[in-house]
């Protein structure tokens, strides 16, 4: 309720920040103060200090895993503005409504990760899809930009659509938007709440890029600036699945056998066409988009078990992957040369920042010791503890092999082949990103330092 | 104690990125005269929490065969180090190379010393990151694309192992990850005989058995020589510990199952690596080649499942250990001195090089396991087991003709693994000849004999092999009760069974 609140007012003050101050530094000191300070109230509220009691009418409910959840967000945002603000820069001269906008879509997260009634779900998903297509489409003069815009725009709306007319079915079959007041028939449920579960899913899937709705993920991704590229690749997505777990735990949890053959299917169509067109990428980036689709599929495994071991995992994965994710695209959007070769040879210009580019890929790729690793190990020790479902654990770990191929063609290229790629990097940013990478391996070393929070 | 070890090695790495070379030595004398001094008491062991909520936990044990694997990673870094005291220093960037050296060093003692599946894996993973980095870095030509095959190729089978290992932790009576509750899962037949392939496969990678060596010549030949020396020396024993300590005990219904599919790959990679190995004309190619050979027979008499033969197993990974890190050290000089490693452009060196010459042959009867080397005592063994092992089961009837029982079986294998021997012999003998007799080359020219630390490493290694070959009973000793007690787990399977 804190974050909610406070991020909503942050989110008018930086509106207005950048109508009335003209330095660029000073916006962006309020942003990243204003982001700290979001984190500390949520650290607050997990800690039972709450600032503000208003009665959400069992609309939302601020519980352990929603509250968890919100600290990876704002811390991983905190670290993106840092790393990252500048470059926003580089975008255009509405300097101060990025920011504004950014701390709407956490307004947005803030619902989607709490939510018990499906009307805030909609809510929370639309006020994050909004300011999403305008920060897509804000490189304006970039044709590729406003085409991932408009492709984003469309398609979106039609998978918000979807949602609603999902919702309404399953208002019409159960009487009710609470989630968890819903109940189905046991035995054979009708055809009106599986129709409304299904459509849920297919604009969930959407929304996390799961394939088949993956086609608009890599136009919108290549196509927006990189700096928010970044954080629609990360915190968004993580945001989303929070709400995809919730939704199918809370509302749909009692006929799960209807859909967990729908998401194991999904899954490995997911994880096959992530992983195997990644490797054909040219770019970087683009196949950082890939990459995206194909670390989805992984964490789908954790919608797909739906135990204890899935819920603890995905606050693992979220924080492991977009952390990871943050680092490297932070990195990216200072290069000029965003294919593989463009990496060439940065180990010998820039050893530190290609040692830490390094870590982040070893931990995407899942390598022990990394938060990567365990982030996977939890997923795929959930989706065995789902029982039955070997086939889709193998399929998993294969694929995750393959993931390998693409990660390491980055890392050869900083090491082992020769070229000129350099960064033009401050050594404040240097540090913030081996921080970062620090955080990753001590994730991977001790996972109960994020872990511990959720039971205690 | 082990703490102590293990955080030893960690926190030197850090250090020794500045001052690389010496300090390594230190630290690598210090851990054999420890293992040497702890070898009297019956297993130390270190046990502290760590992932609590996934039933982990950070526990070390230095069990017999931990202590004779330990005693051989420590033996091998100082010997690759020690014969390697100039020509290491000359690399690109040796400060990175000796820390990423010492990073695969302690991933290799940690994987002999877990009993922990998970913290197991870990180790696994860790040697092996180092070992792609500086093959990668520091190799031959083809060097990038060759270690990345490797990388690929034991990644896939390692992961297949992290599935087995969640697959077997749940079954487990409390959900852990400890090797004891690991030994006391409930599996039925039919899901150890998958399991057992997951954990194979990647054991097999690793050691490599027959399907899947493909990745090893190509690697060995393209890694720079003292990473060749980690690869074929110290961790090729990864996968046959990981047989011994995880495998046999887990799935010993599936173990014995398989037995015989798995000893036939055995042989067949026996024999076919080594007539590839007599066919070769580059010196690193053939030693690859006759260290899959090797692997093959220990291998198979692991499968072999009686004590002589695992005795012979255990003691014969140190042997092989010693005796191939031996060969590859000279021929490193070789190609340092003379500047190729085809057979075919060497020749005559004994006469300019006579105790090049002398070490060489030496270090090669051990290859082919004469009497009194330390490789005969272990491969005699290995044969006695093989010979012996009832664990071959079933009657098959090949071509409607020949009606083959378990005792044939086992006659077909140890004849089949013998001839792997004789074929040792032709190439060894083979290439001893062309390298050192007959005519003096145009390259060997100006060839100088061995300096004086590349002899010390040379002698210590001689005196190894003598020893180990007069004297084996000290080792024995030291992986009795290991053998035992693996062997005792692993046979109620068969007991259940009949």
């Amino acid at each position: 309720m804190n974050v909610l609140i406070v991020s909503a007012i942050l989110g008018v003050v930086m509106l207005f920040s950048g109508v009335l101050l003209k330095q660029t530094r000073i916006v962006r000191a309020i942003a990243i103060i204003g982001m700290a300070v979001l984190l500390v109230i949520n650290i607050l509220e997990i800690s039972g200090t709450s600032f503000f009691n208003i009665h959400t009418y069992g609309m939302m409910h601020f519980d352990r895993f929603a509250l968890l959840f919100n600290s990876i967000v704002l811390f991983s945002t905190l670290v993106y503005f840092i790393l990252s603000a500048k470059d926003m820069e580089k975008v255009g001269i509405h300097y101060g409504e990025y920011f504004a906008l950014i701390f709407f879509i956490v307004c947005g997260i803030v619902l989607v990760a709490s939510f018990k009634s499906l009307l805030i779900l909609f809510l929370g998903v639309e006020i994050i899809s909004i300011p999403l297509y305008i920060l897509t489409g804000s490189d304006k003069k970039n044709l590729k930009s406003n085409e991932a815009s408009l492709k984003y725009f469309l398609m979106g709306a039609f998978s918000t659509g979807l949602m609603l007319m999902g919702i309404a079915l399953i208002y019409g079959a159960t009487g009710t938007f609470n989630a968890s007041e819903m109940t189905f028939p046991a035995a054979r449920p009708s055809i009106l709440p599986v129709a409304g579960m299904l459509l849920l899913l297919f604009s969930m899937a959407f929304k996390v890029s799961a394939a088949p709705f993956h086609f608009w993920t890599p136009d919108v991704y290549d196509g927006a600036p990189t700096v928010f590229t970044s954080f629609m690749a990360t915190i968004v997505k993580a945001a989303v699945f929070i709400g995809f777990i919730r939704l199918f735990d809370e509302a749909f949890g009692s006929f799960n056998a209807e859909w967990q053959t729908w998401i194991a299917v999904i899954t490995v169509i997911t994880l096959f066409i992530g992983n195997i067109t990644a490797v054909f990428q040219q770019s970087v980036k683009r196949m950082l988009a890939y990459s995206s689709i194909a670390q989805a599929g992984f964490m789908l495994l954790a919608v797909y078990a739906m135990n204890t071991d899935a819920k603890e995992g995905i606050l693992l994965y979220t924080a492991a992957y977009c952390l990871a994710t943050i680092g490297i695209f932070a990195v990216l959007a200072k290069m000029s040369d965003y294919t593989f070769e463009g990496f060439n040879g940065m180990a010998r210009q820039q050893p530190m920042i290609a040692l830490l580019t390094t870590i982040f890929f070893l931990s995407l790729a899942g390598i022990p010791l990394t938060a990567g690793f365990l982030a996977k190990f939890y997923m795929l020790k959930a989706a065995l503890g789902a029982g039955g479902s070997l086939w889709v654990v193998i399929f998993a770990v294969l694929m995750a092999a393959v993931s390998v191929w693409y990660y390491f063609r980055v890392i050869q290229a900083m090491y082992f082949k020769d070229g000129q790629a350099t960064v033009q990097v401050s050594p404040f940013f240097k540090w913030t990103l081996a921080v970062l990478a620090a955080v990753v391996i001590l994730l991977g070393i001790f996972p109960n330092l994020l872990l511990y929070w959720y039971y205690f | 104690m082990l703490t102590g070890f293990a955080a030893f090695f960690f926190r030197n790495e850090k250090m020794i990125r500045s001052l690389a070379f010496v300090s390594s030595i230190i630290v690598l004398v210090i851990s054999s005269l420890g293992l040497i001094f702890f070898r009297g008491t019956k297993w130390v062991e270190h046990q502290s929490a760590w992932m609590s909520t996934l039933g982990s936990s950070l526990s070390l044990r230095l069990d017999g065969m931990g202590q004779m694997l330990c005693l051989l990673t420590a033996i091998a870094f100082s010997l690759i180090f020690l014969s390697g005291w100039e020509s290491l220093y000359r690399y690109k960037k040796a400060n990175n190379f000796f820390a990423l050296m010492l990073l695969s060093q302690a991933g290799l003692m940690g994987v002999f010393l877990s009993m922990d599946a998970l913290l197991f894996y870990f180790f696994w993973e860790l040697a092996l990151i180092p070992v792609y980095f500086l093959c990668s870095q520091w190799g031959g030509e083809r060097r990038i694309s060759v270690t990345f095959k490797f990388f690929i190729y034991t990644f896939v089978g390692s992961l297949l192992m992290l599935v087995g290992i969640l697959y077997v932790a749940a079954h487990t009576p409390d959900r852990s990850f400890s090797i004891d509750s690991f030994y006391k899962a409930k599996l039925s037949f039919k899901e150890q005989s998958w399991l057992f392939w997951l954990f194979f496969i990647a054991f097999a990678v690793k050691m490599p058995i027959f399907p899947f060596h493909t990745w090893q010549p190509d690697t060995y030949e393209q890694a720079p020589t003292p990473v060749t020396m980690v690869l074929s020396g110290v961790m090729v024993k990864m996968g046959i510990m990981g047989l011994i300590r995880w495998l046999l005990p887990l799935f010993p219904l599936a173990a014995d199952n398989w037995a015989t599919l798995v000893s036939t790959l055995c042989v067949i990679g026996i024999i076919y690596a080594s007539l590839i190995a007599i066919k070769q004309d580059d010196l690193k190619r053939l030693v690859a080649y006759s260290s899959i050979a090797h692997i093959g027979l220990m291998c198979l008499a692991v499968f072999s499942h009686n004590t002589i033969g695992m005795q012979g197993v255990m003691i014969q990974m140190f042997n092989h250990g010693i005796n191939i890190i031996g060969l590859w050290i000279l021929i490193e000089m070789i190609e340092k001195k003379f500047g190729t490693r085809k057979m075919s452009e060497l020749g005559g060196l004994a006469q300019k090089n006579p105790s090049m010459a002398i070490f060489f042959v030496l270090i090669a009867l051990a290859n082919i396991a004469l009497p009194l080397t330390n490789a005969f005592v272990g491969e005699f063994m290995m044969f006695n087991g093989i010979f012996g092992a009832d664990v071959y089961n079933g009657n098959y009837t090949v071509l409607g003709l020949i009606k083959l029982n378990a005792n044939y079986f086992s006659m077909i294998y140890t004849v089949g693994a013998g001839l792997g021997i004789i074929l040792a012999a032709v190439y060894t003998l083979n290439m001893i000849r062309k390298v050192f007799y007959g005519e003096a080359s145009a390259r060997i020219s100006d060839g100088r004999d061995i300096k004086r630390y590349e002899r010390l490493a040379l002698v210590m290694i001689v005196i190894l092999i003598l020893g180990m070959g007069i004297y084996p009973q000290s080792a024995l000793n030291v992986t009795n009760d290991v053998t035992d007690s693996i062997l005792k787990i692993s046979d109620l399977g068969h007991q259940l069974k009949k």
